[in-house]
């Protein structure tokens, strides 16, 4: 059997990735990029099955030239290492003495360009295998790109939805921040007790000392409250000079009396401005959560604002728990 | 204008020249802010009002700064992806050339709504080449000038290039190719080393 010298050259250069099998299945030929892969292992002249592992089909059921493949496509990969799979198609070519198997990387091929250290001129004219190499790599840029922009906006986002629920001034939580912790203890079933407190003669310090002092006092009380509850309570500014304190999981009466008292007193310790010095205290209504059939909100509130008032009405500086006896009390209430 | 264009400007100034250049380049273009986003879309006016502010205060003519823009994109290690990108277009400096026709359609391959402006070459024979950049960009020319140059060294090619100015609003190239391989030039796997 003679090996057609033309098809060699042909088929090296359409399918670089070629092998020619005689009839006992040794390799007669193969194509330049193939050799590249074993330039260091040859594999001119040795059994096709020698040096390449059939996947699909296994290659304990076909002829060693392979010719009962013909027309078929197979998976195989190199018996040595590296193992790169390859997939392939298998043609009889009596012609050119015969049987051709095209091989191709398929997947495999962005591994196989770095294993082998591949340049274009390692495919064919027509292969798209470059195209589809540049649009990896191009896609995979513009992938990065666009994942450090969403990692950007993300941190933006979170900042923003920080501020959302902060108060500028004292960087208390704020209303719409306290909203949503009450809900959700409430929709847990989570026991808490909370505190309404309002400043006394806040105003008149803002009157006689102006806005600076003002927002001094503020900050000075956000820092008190901060320093006289737990890390988990929550601490929100809800109006000018209007606070909310919660306390998830704590419904003990004497705790929160107790806690109330060292707000009032530290609260009633002057407060140096500049040379100034500002005199305020506050007034606290408590409600718990327990003694609640169904905790409402609204409801809670109102009666913190009752206890608030009966604490304001009795010479401020103190603390009164809310009961329903208080409701007696309310024409006393100023609007 | 695509934020890429505007950020290969903003990565070239600021690595070439320092940040703060880059800082006052932004004030100096009355600009209220001083990053671009890649992937962000601008106003066209953004991109005259920086490259004027760009080359006032680096004091040198628009061209000059475009060119050497064109030049950091291909040989500036920062953006070694571009370099790879247009390196997959030929294993030699002609087939590179030739690829230029198709860049466009690269660029909108690898990202949808970049739209560069077409590019035609013109192959005389001998080695010599006019390379016509068609309308969409201002300055196009003078950063495909200084791209075309640093892509000649990094194939490892003697080209002369010139910017011929035309009475329309496209913008031509001559290049010259002197010798193909001059040089060993810069080597280009298709497996890139990354990831």
């Amino acid at each position: 059997m003679r090996w057609a010298a033309a098809w060699s050259d042909v088929l090296n250069m359409l399918c670089p990735m070629h092998v020619m099998l005689d009839a006992q299945g040794i390799i007669r030929n193969l194509g330049p990029t193939l050799g590249k892969l074993r330039a260091d292992r040859p594999m001119l002249g040795q059994p096709f099955l020698d040096r390449f592992d059939l996947v699909q089909p296994s290659s304990a059921e076909i002829a060693p030239d392979l010719s009962d493949l013909h027309g078929r496509k197979i998976r195989l990969r190199f018996a040595d290492h590296p193992q790169t799979a390859l997939k392939g198609q298998v043609v009889l070519a009596p012609a050119a003495g015969g049987t051709i198997v095209n091989l191709a990387f398929g997947i495999s091929i962005l591994e196989a360009v770095q294993d082998y250290a591949l340049t274009s001129a390692d495919f064919a004219a027509t292969d798209p295998t470059t195209e589809m190499l540049f649009l990896v790599e191009a896609k995979s840029a513009a992938m990065e790109a666009s994942r450090r922009l969403n990692l950007r906006l993300e941190g933006a986002r979170i900042a923003a939805e920080e501020q959302a629920y902060t108060d500028t001034l004292t960087g208390l939580k704020n209303r719409r921040a306290l909203d949503l912790v009450l809900a959700r203890l409430v929709e847990a079933r989570v026991p808490f007790g909370m505190m309404h407190v309002d400043l006394d003669h806040f105003k008149s310090v803002n009157d006689t000392l102006g806005h600076g002092a003002g927002d001094h006092v503020l900050q000075h009380v956000a820092r008190v409250m901060i320093d006289v509850t737990r890390r988990d309570d929550t601490v929100a500014r809800i109006g000018g000079d209007e606070f909310v304190l919660v306390f998830e999981g704590l419904t003990n009466r004497k705790r929160l009396s107790s806690i109330a008292d060292r707000l009032i007193d530290r609260l009633q310790a002057p407060i140096p401005y500049g040379a100034q010095i500002c005199r305020v205290s506050c007034s606290v209504g408590t409600v718990l959560s327990i003694d609640y059939a169904t905790p409402e909100i609204a409801r809670m509130f109102d009666d913190a604002d009752v206890a608030l008032y009966a604490s304001k009405n009795a010479g401020r500086a103190r603390h009164t728990p809310y009961s329903h006896t208080l409701r007696g009390d309310q024409a006393l209430r100023p609007i | 204008m695509h934020g890429l264009i505007n950020a290969a400007i903003q990565s070239f100034v600021s690595h070439t020249y320092g940040r703060s250049k880059w800082v006052r380049v932004m004030q100096r273009a009355d600009m209220e802010f001083t990053d671009f986003e890649a992937m962000l879309i601008y106003e066209d006016d953004d991109t005259r009002r920086v490259l004027d502010a760009a080359a006032g205060e680096l004091g040198r003519p628009r061209a000059e700064v475009l060119e050497d823009l064109g030049t950091y994109l291909v040989s500036n290690p920062n953006v070694e992806s571009l370099r790879r990108l247009l390196r997959f277009g030929g294993v030699t400096y002609v087939e590179f050339l030739h690829s230029l026709d198709e860049l466009p359609d690269r660029a909108r391959l690898a990202v949808s709504d970049l739209d560069l402006p077409a590019l035609e070459l013109h192959d005389h024979g001998d080695a010599q080449f006019n390379l016509i950049c068609h309308p969409g960009i201002p300055g196009y020319g003078s950063v495909m000038l200084g791209i075309l140059r640093a892509m000649a060294d990094d194939y490892g090619a003697l080209a002369i290039l010139d910017h011929i100015t035309r009475p329309d609003r496209a913008e031509e190239i001559s290049i010259s190719l002197v010798e193909a391989s001059f040089s060993e030039g810069r080597s280009f796997q298709l497996g890139a080393r990354t990831g």
